[in-house]
């Protein structure tokens, strides 16, 4: 008898001469022009929130120098735990030591957490609701290196789990202020990780912005549209503002780097008024994500907007260079305010 | 030897009476809902014995003191094992007997850290255990505190993987404060275990994950006290599994002769027939 595979085959989308780059290394920093950026804003913060609370501890399942972690680590090595390419454990040991008093950073590729290490955030931590902080660097759409490392439904995935706070956060600004807030409350955080050079973004846009958990903020005014965005998309979102504003469109962006909870009362509030196009924008699958989450929310309160949504398809992704995928899959500035137009 | 800090385990009720009353009071919650896991709690009811009369410290009237050894039940679906001991043991009132698996009751059928005193995890996604065992027995070490960590688990879990990256993951740190306990009954859900998934040579594959190893009949109690003496006075910077071979329904002849399964079938009239066999082999 003789078989074939079922299995799905690439085609080429055969890119002109000129129009193809190179994919990027992993440890690659995630490139934002005209931004001044911080040096491994996770790993500073973690130092620093250790230093005042003993229960901090750090762990890894070998991804140490790709989650910051091991500026940790270089800088506290005893209260650091390197476990191997095992993230069952990473996660269970966790578990463990938040069971004995302490609070552990458990930090690998958000891939690994949402697909392999599920049932052990679920049980071992969730259902517990153990201070477990997890903390996963490639969130969405930032590699270029396919499925395997992109983790385009962690947010759908771990939105289902009772008890997880979920954060994806912007910038450093947003990491910095993050981890101290993380350390406060007291259940399990899941929070999406931009590593290396990380942009400063937030405050460049509104000067006296500091992360809050669980608030939704405005970080620009505008009267025609309201772009609803968490994560790196925020960034896309005001730089597509910049850009719609010379065409004379207002943009006002609301920034919402706490998925779960979500603040439906401020985006709630914000979407009701002014009768303006209502835009989310994620960089995350459409499916069980920030839109979703907004939508719902809206159509709950009798808010009924007209509303769009920005996020990755339900797909699985090509692999290539970030620039060419982000525009590719509208997550690029120019992708956003092209759509923003042509919804107007 | 190592004698439980709890007055209820240094009374002068032998270890056998012991594992006679965690049967009987098994099998009376057993007999509350018509139903249950009775075959593992008959077969596991002597290394429980020796667990909480013999090896374990804690203080029965304070669950969560924070020197007591740690026992976790990876094995959710022992919990009525668990339960009929930690009563035995005094963390638990007898009273509640009756409400096992019941609406409102503090015992459901799958062990939850959040309902019972005493119990540490919530064991049943099979395969947790020894993770968390791990993080506990580092988070011990952290804290300078000698308490052992004890995870008791079956061989089904011995299938899944997660077990095994906590096994190397508890070897690479040389947690010495880690005890595994593998109730070896040759059983789980499609029949037996050695033809689901074979886990043997088990001995040896410990040994080769970096763990001091024992293996001996879980249903004699001389044999199960050594092996707990021996797992706790080693001096070898390594973690500790005993594998004890055990018999499904052990102490009641005509369900341990009945075909086994995993969750053996008891009709109900055979509750009290039970009983009455177990009475009839109580130990002075």
């Amino acid at each position: 008898m003789t078989l074939a595979s079922m299995a799905r085959k690439y085609e080429a989308r055969k890119l002109p001469e000129g129009e193809r780059q190179a994919t990027s290394a992993m440890i690659a920093s995630l490139a934002a022009e005209g931004y001044a950026t911080v040096a491994a804003p996770f790993g500073q913060a973690l130092i620093e929130a250790a230093q005042k609370d003993e229960r901090i501890v750090g762990l890894t399942a070998d991804l140490g120098k790709y989650t910051d972690l091991h500026v940790f680590a270089n800088a506290m090595p005893d209260r650091f735990y390197q476990m191997g390419m095992a993230e069952q454990v990473l996660m269970s040991a966790a578990a463990g030591l938040a069971r004995e008093g302490f609070m552990p950073f458990a930090t690998t590729y958000a891939v690994f957490a949402s697909r392999r290490a599920y049932d052990f955030i679920a049980m071992a931590i969730a259902e517990e609701n153990l201070p477990v902080k997890i903390v996963c660097a490639l969130p969405g759409l930032t590699t270029g290196y396919g499925p395997s490392h992109q983790a385009t439904e962690d947010i759908a995935i771990f939105r289902g789990l009772p008890n997880m706070t979920i954060i994806d956060p912007c910038d450093a600004d947003d990491i910095l202020g993050m981890v101290p807030e993380m350390c406060a409350h007291q259940g399990p955080v899941y929070a999406r990780l931009l590593r290396g050079k990380v942009p400063s973004v937030l405050r460049k846009h509104k000067p006296d912005y500091k992360f809050k958990l669980g608030k939704a903020q405005p970080i620009r005014e505008g009267r025609d549209v309201l772009v609803i965005s968490t994560g790196l998309m925020t960034m896309r979102a005001l730089d597509a503002a910049v850009k719609l504003a010379e065409d004379k469109v207002d943009v006002a962006v609301l920034h919402c780097p706490t998925i779960k909870p979500l603040d439906l009362e401020t985006i709630a509030a914000e979407a009701s008024r002014g009768g303006r196009l209502v835009v989310t924008a994620e960089n995350h699958t459409v499916v069980g994500g920030l839109g979703e989450a907004v939508a719902a929310g809206l159509l709950s309160r009798g808010i009924a907007p007209k509303f769009r949504m920005i996020g990755l398809p339900d797909q699985f992704l090509e692999a290539g260079a970030l620039p060419t995928l982000h525009d590719m899959y509208g997550l690029s500035v120019d992708k956003v305010a092209q759509k923003i137009r042509e919804w107007l | 030897m190592n004698l439980a800090s709890s007055p209820v385990a240094r009374s002068n009720v032998s270890l056998a009476l012991r594992a006679w009353n965690i049967r009987r009071k098994a099998l009376l919650m057993g007999q509350v809902q018509g139903q249950g896991y009775i075959g593992q709690a008959l077969g596991i009811a002597d290394v429980l014995a020796a667990s909480y009369f013999h090896a374990l410290e804690y203080r029965s009237e304070d669950p969560e003191w924070e020197g007591r050894d740690r026992f976790l039940l990876s094995i959710g679906h022992y919990a009525i094992a668990l339960y009929a001991v930690l009563m035995e043991a005094g963390l638990l009132p007898e009273e509640e007997l009756e409400t096992y698996g019941m609406d409102d009751s503090r015992m459901p059928m799958s062990g939850m850290a959040s309902y019972t005193p005493g119990m540490e995890i919530t064991g049943g996604s099979l395969g947790h255990g020894l993770g968390i065992a791990v993080g506990m027995a580092m988070g011990l070490k952290r804290k300078s505190n000698k308490a052992f960590v004890y995870n008791l688990m079956s061989d089904g879990e011995l299938g899944e993987g997660s077990t095994w990256e906590a096994a190397m993951s508890g070897a690479h740190h040389k947690l010495d404060n880690l005890i595994c306990l593998v109730d070896f009954n040759n059983q789980q859900a499609d029949g037996k275990s050695t033809e689901m998934l074979c886990s043997e040579p088990l001995t040896e594959k410990w040994q080769a994950f970096g763990w001091h190893a024992q293996r001996v009949d879980g249903n004699d109690l001389a044999a199960v006290v050594a092996a707990f003496d021996a797992a706790r006075d080693l001096t070898q910077a390594k973690p500790r599994v005993i594998i004890f071979d055990t018999t499904m329904c052990k102490g009641v002849p005509f369900l341990e002769s009945r075909e086994i399964t995993h969750f053996v079938r008891v009709d109900a009239d055979e509750w009290d027939k039970a009983l009455a066999v177990l009475e009839e082999g109580k130990p002075a």
